[in-house]
């Protein structure tokens, strides 16, 4: 079995065990969380092995910090890189492209702006 | 569960639909060929058609494969006359292929009022002439492809891996199954050619996909929206790690390019970037460039994930949306066959990948998808060049031969 899909069954178990949590850690090395449903500040975050307050609004799909995280720090998910953090991040921050760049391809804009 | 019935195609292939494909041969013969199209006003009757008029084996190779695809009973080709198209030669591939077919040139038949006539009048013949015979099929004579569109922060942990799910169902039970857009696969490159049945399809693999991550660096973008941004997606490669999921974990059999039919059961990725030097821009504009690709290589049904909600249909084989996201699910529930952003709130995985195994066997058994029923035959086809796939690409054919 893959680590890939050893993270997909272990979330998916994680999943079913509780409907209590709100974002779910994919794998060991992940050093953020994605959310399951949209989180406000100061909100408490709860995934399979912990909890921490949320520092500020997130919505679904999107990342929150694990773990302070600083500039050029490789954030994981899946238990693959992602890319770079450009800013640093405190633990129950969102995790996003105003602080997380591809080390692949940039992403852009609807004005065609390229964020690199 | 093999009620399964096929139509019989002469090359051995079965398809699930009875489709009688009308098809322009460049965009001055667009008009006339929707218009035949909407006087058929049939579900059954869809559209084709390649804009340009410069020659190009791919777009050749292409309408091809897609007019004697097993979905398809009948073809009109609807030309304007004056355009590079070999129209005799697409219509001889098709007659050659035991189906009927018939072409209608604008310029001869006496303008657009005419051919729209004519061509309808053909249609209706077309549909009592194609009587190809209802076999049983099995599930092992099944091609099934996936792609995703208007992926989201949901899409990698709900729908696409359910569908991953649903691939290593079909593929146990030897249906070929087709998973693509390699630059949506850039930062899987390692991990997927260690996939690969031996070590030199994983190089072709790894090739192809550093292949795609040139092109698309000479595009200037990569393949990512705006939307995807949105839906809380930050890179290009955690999109491409969310992508890959759908391929289930089977082995790779096989690398193929658009046009290519699997030579047998298993999972197998499509290279849908073009080879040689960028020269005919984005090797897929849209989301539906790359299911006719799919449809291309024999594809019978389209499994199409979805986070931020994209709302397509496809001509010739059916699409079953599978939503990632529970939210957009609840807005857009009219066009989602399956809701596996339920997965988000304790339903199992499996449970969802079972539901859409079930869902593309229906499917096969001739039920219609939503986006089918809605009558989404979105098409689109456009330049590319390709060489042909080396023999480590198909190492079990390679050792057949």
């Amino acid at each position: 079995m893959s680590a890939l899909t050893q993270a997909k069954d272990d979330e998916s178990r994680a999943m079913a065990d509780s409907t209590q949590i709100n974002c779910v850690h994919l794998h060991d090395a992940d050093n953020i969380l994605v959310c399951t449903r949209h989180i406000r500040s100061g909100e408490t975050i709860r995934y399979l092995a912990g909890s921490m307050a949320a520092l500020e609004d997130v919505s679904i799909g999107h990342k929150i910090a694990l773990a302070d995280l600083g500039t050029g720090d490789k954030v994981y998910r899946y238990g693959a890189p992602i890319g770079s953090m450009t800013q640093p991040v405190s633990r129950g921050g969102h995790v996003h492209i105003h602080n997380l760049k591809s080390d692949y391809i940039g992403i852009h804009d609807r004005q065609g702006k390229k964020n690199s | 569960m093999s009620d399964l019935q096929g139509y019989l195609r002469s090359d051995g292939r079965k398809g699930i639909r009875n489709v009688i494909a009308v098809a322009y041969l460049v965009e001055c013969a667009h008009h006339v060929a929707r218009k035949i199209v909407t006087a058929s006003d049939d579900l059954d009757v869809h559209l084709i058609g390649f804009p340009g008029c410069y020659p190009n084996e791919y777009s050749f190779r292409m309408m091809k494969a897609l007019c004697t695809h097993p979905n398809v009973g009948g073809v009109l080709l609807v030309s304007l006359g004056c355009e590079s198209f070999d129209r005799d030669g697409l219509l001889e591939a098709v007659r050659e292929s035991g189906r009927p077919a018939e072409l209608l040139v604008i310029q001869e038949a006496g303008g657009t009022r005419s051919t729209i006539q004519k061509g309808t009048d053909a249609v209706a013949l077309l549909k009592q002439e194609s009587t190809a015979k209802t076999v049983p099929m099995r599930i092992d004579e099944l091609v099934v492809g996936t792609i995703c569109g208007g992926s989201d922060g949901t899409s990698g942990i709900t729908a696409n891996p359910a569908v991953g799910k649903c691939f290593d169902r079909l593929i146990e039970n030897d249906a070929s199954c087709l998973f693509e857009e390699t630059g949506e696969l850039i930062g899987c490159e390692t991990i997927m050619s260690e996939r690969a049945i031996t070590p030199e399809l994983g190089a072709e693999i790894r090739s192809a996909v550093e292949k795609a991550e040139r092109y698309y660096r000479i595009m200037g973008f990569g393949s990512f929206a705006p939307g995807n941004a949105d839906g809380g997606l930050t890179t290009l490669e955690e999109k491409s790690m969310g992508a890959y999921s759908k391929s289930g974990s089977s082995p790779i059999s096989g690398l193929l390019k658009p046009g290519d039919v699997p030579p047998g059961g298993g999972l197998y990725l499509l290279d849908v970037v073009p080879d040689g030097e960028p020269r005919f821009g984005f090797p897929n504009i849209s989301d539906n460039a790359e299911i006719v690709e799919l449809i291309a290589c024999g594809c019978h049904i389209i499994l199409f994930t979805t986070g931020r909600g994209s709302v397509v249909g496809s001509a010739i084989s059916p699409v079953i949306k599978v939503c990632a996201n529970p939210d957009t699910y609840e807005r857009l529930s009219e066009d989602m066959d399956v809701n596996a952003g339920r997965i988000l709130s304790g339903t199992p995985l499996e449970e969802v990948g079972d539901e859409i195994y079930q869902l593309t066997l229906e499917c096969a058994a001739g039920q219609r998808t939503l986006s089918e029923e809605l009558g989404h035959q979105e098409f689109i086809l456009t330049y590319k060049s390709f060489e042909p796939i080396g023999p480590a690409c198909l190492p079990a054919a390679a050792m057949a031969r």
